[in-house]
């Protein structure tokens, strides 16, 4: 896996590049008008942020209570160490359903949007052992189809225009050739998936806050396909990642308020569901998962990336990442917060993506739980480099560089030789693009006759 | 006040009227500057290539440099910002505090430390003004658009001053413009793109002088505006307040 490969793959595509810029800095924009009218938002931010943290130093006392109460309230708490193990327990809760055991024909699953499954690979795990798998959030229907993996947390198709979800369907759904009217479309999904609905034996849904004082959990969507399924499906299972707990039921609003305006701009998600017990005659189950978690907690510069609430903001406001495509940077999280999550599961297979970014700072200041994602960005550049995962020209280059900067008149003569090289080589030469990727795009700047030092001790000798 | 001028490595080699400049600005304002001749570099481009281990050598010459002055001005928010932030991983000496304190960008050391409130200088140019992300998110000499509405900023306010000029309005008044030390090369592509964005929105909105506080940013910009023979001028900030002309 190579960052830089695959975005220059995407940047190939020019115009695809500048329409999906200008689609995620669209909903930027609408994150801004949602949040400078809310005088306290930035106080918001500090709190959900001190939230988390007391959360996360705490989080063995929490996840106990969360399991005591929820477990109180009727429903089957199951921990998962790994992906393997959390499909597993997934399977294992589905076959031995009350509602599903003896019955004959396949059986059937809705799921609402979940990063966790996607992480684990749930999909293809249950596909295998005969259970048909159902992506019921439009976008992540649109990708299930196309057989992608999302290419961002909040808007998972982001990356299609309407023209390819109408060739998608037409292969899939049976719509018209050339269909591209987007109420259309979503009416043929609809449909589609309504069917599903109804039929579904089980269904899945992600968690994006648990509580830890009622044992309960929050789902949020806009297209209500949680409620709908869980509902209908005779059992519940949802699964989350052990860092999405909060304390108390108090806390909650300062999450819900911050949520949909830092992914979308909306005020509220369309559906904000607490689930806290089973329904008469249903069954309900949470997984909660590690899968690398408690090691990253573990990690002192890297342990807040916990924080993180999956709104996608830092995806939307990184000009890298609009630029490249959730795809470039082949991880379930992609941009600037995959980057700093990624080199916790594998740091060989992510080394490029802390190096993904100009450490521009934006991501950390649109983040809503305030984590600190472009210094930890630079600190895990520094893991790279001392678990010897640097390209060996950077490395030996780099030393090269800082012993030379350490020595003044190495320096000097240095400067001089490389800009009277400069000044008297040809520009096919010093521009040649095989040479000097700089000069794809860009001139170098003309190199003077005098550096400034120079100058200084010719024109102001005696001065300091 | 015992003030050092500090000109970063590839300012002084590719941009020394960009030195100069700074330095004819302060001494105009009254200050008596000092260069220390055996002075290079901040230390920054290997540290974001993930390599500061191999820095702390160019840091300790930094900050032995420079230990004996109140104040080091350099016309650069990204080495200060890289002095202030990223100096923690040698020993805390008092001369290595001192010097992380004492060293400011050149509009944070005018409006902050000289007070500098007029400035007599004549430009009757459309300017448009790049935000580098280390002076405006890293030192806040900016407000940033994640936060506010609100676009003031020292350089702005600046600028602002200066007889005749009109400043553009940018459709995205804060982006990033790609150059990123290291990243320039290593991601080229995303890279010029992000350059050419901004000089899009640049010319759209009819800047004929760019300017910032980091001729980093400006290099990568001026790049590629001399790629595309774009009818812009590129200048410092302390070129304009020192009363250049494009």
């Amino acid at each position: 896996m190579n960052h830089p490969a695959l975005a220059e793959k995407f940047n190939s595509d020019y115009n695809r590049t500048t329409w999906h810029d200008e689609t995620l800095w669209f909903v930027r924009q609408k994150r801004d008008r949602a949040i400078y009218p809310i005088p306290e938002f930035q106080e918001l931010r500090q709190l959900a942020s001190q939230i988390k943290d007391h959360t996360l130093s705490n989080l063995d006392t929490y996840l106990l209570e969360f399991e005591k109460n929820a477990q109180q309230n009727g429903v089957h708490v199951h921990w998962a160490a790994d992906g393997d193990e959390h499909n597993r327990i997934v399977l294992d809760i589905i076959s031995n359903a009350a509602s599903v055991k003896g019955k004959t024909g396949p059986v059937r699953m809705v799921k609402s949007k979940s990063m966790l499954t996607e992480e684990c690979h749930l999909n293809p795990f249950l596909q295998k052992n005969g259970i048909e798998v159902v992506d019921t959030d439009l976008g992540e229907r649109i990708v299930q189809f196309r057989n992608e993996p999302p290419s961002h947390i909040v808007m998972p198709a982001i990356h299609l225009k309407k023209e390819d979800v109408g060739e998608t369907f037409h292969q899939h759904l049976g719509t018209p050739k050339g269909e591209k009217d987007p109420q259309a479309l979503t009416e043929a999904a609809r449909q589609h998936l309504r069917q599903k609905f109804v039929e579904a034996d089980v269904a899945l849904t992600g968690v994006n806050f648990a509580v830890a004082e009622t044992g309960s959990f929050v789902v949020c969507t806009n297209e209500g396909n949680a409620d709908l399924g869980v509902n209908l499906a005779k059992v519940h299972i949802a699964c989350m990642g052990m860092e999405k707990l909060i304390p108390k039921i108090e806390h909650l609003s300062v999450f819900i308020r911050l949520l949909a305006r830092s992914a979308t701009g909306q005020p509220v998600t369309t559906y904000t569901s607490h689930f806290t017990k089973p329904a008469k005659g249903k069954e309900m189950h949470i997984v909660i998962v590690d899968n690398g978690r408690t090691q990253q907690l573990g990690r002192a510069d890297f342990r807040n990336s916990l924080k993180c609430i999956r709104c996608g903001a830092c995806m939307n406001t990184c000009p890298v990442y609009r630029r490249s495509g959730g795809h470039s940077y082949d991880f379930t999280v992609p941009g600037p917060i995959g980057a700093i999550l990624s080199p916790n599961i594998d740091l060989h297979k992510y080394s490029t993506l802390p190096f993904a970014s100009t450490l521009c700072g934006s991501c950390s200041d649109v983040c809503p739980v305030k984590i600190d994602i472009h210094v930890q960005l630079y600190k895990w550049r520094q893991v790279v480099a001392k678990e010897n995962e640097l390209p060996l020209s950077k490395k030996w280059g780099m030393k090269g560089l800082a012993k030379m900067l350490a020595m003044p008149k190495v320096y000097d003569l240095g400067g001089k030789l490389a800009r009277g090289a400069l000044r008297v080589l040809p520009h096919g030469i010093t521009h040649a693009q095989s040479l000097n990727p700089w000069a794809k795009a860009r001139e170098l700047p003309d190199a003077p006759s005098q550096s400034f030092k120079e100058w200084y001790s010719k024109n102001q000798k005696g001065k300091s | 006040m015992k003030v050092a001028l500090f000109i970063p490595c590839y300012v002084d080699q590719f941009y020394p009227k960009v030195g100069i400049n700074t330095l004819q600005l302060l001494e105009k304002l009254g200050v008596e500057v000092h260069f220390p001749m055996q002075q290079t570099c901040c230390g920054q481009p290997m540290a974001n290539s993930g390599c500061e281990q191999d820095s702390k050598e160019v840091y300790h010459h930094f900050t032995d440099t420079f230990a004996d002055y109140d104040y080091v001005v350099t016309p650069s928010g990204s080495c200060t910002y890289h002095v202030r932030k990223h100096y923690d991983i040698i020993e805390q000496t008092p001369a290595v505090q001192k010097v992380r304190k004492s060293v400011y960008e050149l509009v944070d050391f005018l409006e902050n430390i000289l007070k500098v409130d007029e400035i007599p200088v004549d430009f009757p140019h459309k300017v448009g003004l790049h935000l580098s992300c280390h002076g405006q998110r890293g030192l806040r000499q900016a407000n940033a658009s994640e936060i506010t509405g609100d676009k003031n900023g020292q350089i702005l306010t600046l600028l602002k001053k200066l007889r005749g000029i009109e400043i553009t309005q940018l459709d995205r008044n804060d982006e990033c413009c790609g150059f990123g030390g290291s990243f320039c090369i290593s991601e080229e592509a995303v890279s010029a793109r992000m350059g050419q964005d901004r000089i899009a929105d640049h010319l759209r909105n009819g800047t004929q002088v760019l300017t910032g506080g980091d001729m980093s940013c400006l290099m990568h910009l001026e790049g590629i505006v001399r790629r595309q023979q774009a009818p812009i001028k590129v200048m410092h900030i302390a070129e304009i307040l020192n009363g250049s002309q494009p």
